[in-house]
């Protein structure tokens, strides 16, 4: 049963993704990693960000699926 | 050919600044420690290169992009970029990086350790980030001998050029060790001045001060240089390494294979000690060192010759910047022919009656040829471990 709401965990990965680097205007849900250059490095970050706080595992595989900031965003509430 | 210079020192950001704070007799030293309290990441580089990169390797970016800036190649690399090498030396790498990282896997678990922790800390970080800001192709590597490193890196650079295996090599050295664990590394070697005063070749000597910081160069092969106009502002004429193969961190204190390095230098070069103008001591203001350098100096040069170079250390306004230390110097010993000026050793006041070179106390002196030549000048560096290395740089 998901205890965090869809805006809780897109604040969380927006703040996240841009403390990496990227311009926080530019870090939308369709934005790409591609286009945020955010690399395999970072998602891994990210996995770890998201363990500590949600208790949510993200495996390399479930991170190689991901295109856009809202596929991983969703990918966190489905598991959360 | 040296082309660019930069640094990032205890006195400031740019090697003008490192140059015309020692020359006025200026320290960076602050509670026993030469911390660059002006360098802030930002300024010089981007959130994800700043936290990409330990300590170490931002000194390494900045300095480097300030040397590659003056040798002209802000617009574009003069060269193939497969033919511009890279070498980067540091002492210990990214050690802050361990320090945080072993924390986080202590407070929160292995697995919460950052997939940046290796790529932080590697010795070669250094080196890559250099070569992937700017691109450069070529040969790229770190160089790791302690003290010795950013003499090492010149030299091996100065052979990748002769060799033909590159047409330029960016090369320097990069240190930030100012950390709890550093401190206490070094401290319990007692190898760190329990006064916080770095007073080379003094008779109160008592050890050396840490520092941390970086300097880079860019070197040109001379003919490609010529052919592009480059700006000339010094040259690298001769290299010599040797081993003490002696202790692991005490120097071997006839100063025979250190004596042996500025023999092979001077060799290298085609000079005799008749045609060198200045020293540009490795000085680290420890009882052993300042001892074996200045034996080793007066083996090499003779001592009667010996006694006529000034001999200065930059390590008596910065501190003693490890694996950066031979790079600054180089860079700093460039600028002292460049200007023919002579800085002083700082704080050098009450001679020890064991070493008696003219160690340059007080102030600033111009730098003298006696028959109008180019000046000429060695700098030193020696290492725990036992590496022995001396540059031979010629003014233009």
């Amino acid at each position: 049963m998901s205890t965090v709401t869809n805006e809780q965990v897109e604040a969380r990965v927006v703040e996240a993704l841009a403390s990496f680097g990227p311009d926080p205007s530019q870090i939308t849900r369709d934005a790409t990693f591609e286009e945020l250059d955010i690399d395999s490095l970072d998602l891994v970050e990210l996995a770890q960000i998201v363990e500590d706080e949600y208790g949510v595992v993200l495996k390399g595989e479930d991170m190689k699926e991901l295109k856009t900031v809202g596929d991983a965003v969703d990918l966190i509430v489905s598991r959360a | 050919m040296i082309t660019g210079l930069g640094t990032v020192t205890p006195l400031g950001v740019g090697a003008a600044t490192l140059h015309r704070r020692w020359a006025a007799g200026e320290s960076g030293i602050e509670d026993g420690s030469g911390a660059c309290r002006d360098f802030e990441p930002k300024d010089h580089l981007s959130v994800k290169e700043a936290r990409r990169l330990d300590r170490f390797s931002q000194f390494a970016v900045v300095a480097s992009g300030e040397a590659l800036e003056q040798a002209g190649w802000s617009e574009g690399l003069p060269y193939d970029s497969l033919r511009i090498g890279c070498v980067i030396a540091t002492g210990i790498g990214g050690i802050e990086t361990v320090e945080i990282q072993h924390d986080v896997m202590r407070d929160k678990g292995a697995k919460m350790v950052s997939p940046l922790g290796v790529p932080q800390y590697m010795p070669n970080a250094g080196a890559a980030a250099v070569a992937m800001k700017h691109g450069l192709q070529g040969q790229m590597y770190g160089v790791v001998s302690a003290c010795s490193g950013g003499a090492h890196a010149i030299g091996s650079a100065l052979r990748m050029i002769q060799y033909g295996d590159a047409d330029a090599v960016v090369t320097g050295g990069a240190e930030a060790t100012l950390t709890e664990f550093g401190f206490a590394c070094f401290n319990s070697m007692q190898a760190l001045s329990p006064t916080g005063v770095s007073r080379p070749f003094d008779a109160r000597r008592d050890g050396f001060v840490m520092g941390e910081g970086a300097g880079a160069l860019v070197l040109e092969e001379a003919d490609a240089a010529a052919e592009r106009g480059a700006t000339v502002l010094a040259e690298v004429i001769g290299y010599g390494s040797t081993s003490d193969a002696y202790h692991l961190t005490a120097p071997e204190p006839s100063g025979g294979p250190a004596s042996r390095a500025i023999e092979l230098a001077l060799g290298d070069a085609g000079l005799t000690p008749e045609d060198i103008d200045y020293v540009n001591a490795h000085g680290t203001s420890t009882q052993l060192n300042d001892a074996a350098e200045t034996a080793a100096l007066k083996r090499a040069l003779g001592a009667e010759r010996a006694k006529q170079i000034p001999v200065s250390s930059t390590k008596s306004a910065i501190g003693h910047l490890l694996g950066a230390a031979g790079a600054v110097e180089a860079v700093a010993t460039v600028q002292a022919l460049q200007h023919r000026i002579v800085p002083p050793t700082l704080n050098y006041e009450v001679p020890d009656p064991e070493l008696d070179l003219d160690y340059v106390p007080g102030e600033a002196r111009p730098l003298s040829t006696g028959n109008g030549r180019a000046p000429v000048a060695i700098s030193n560096s020696f290492a725990f471990g036992g590496h022995n290395v001396s540059l031979v740089l010629r003014g233009v």
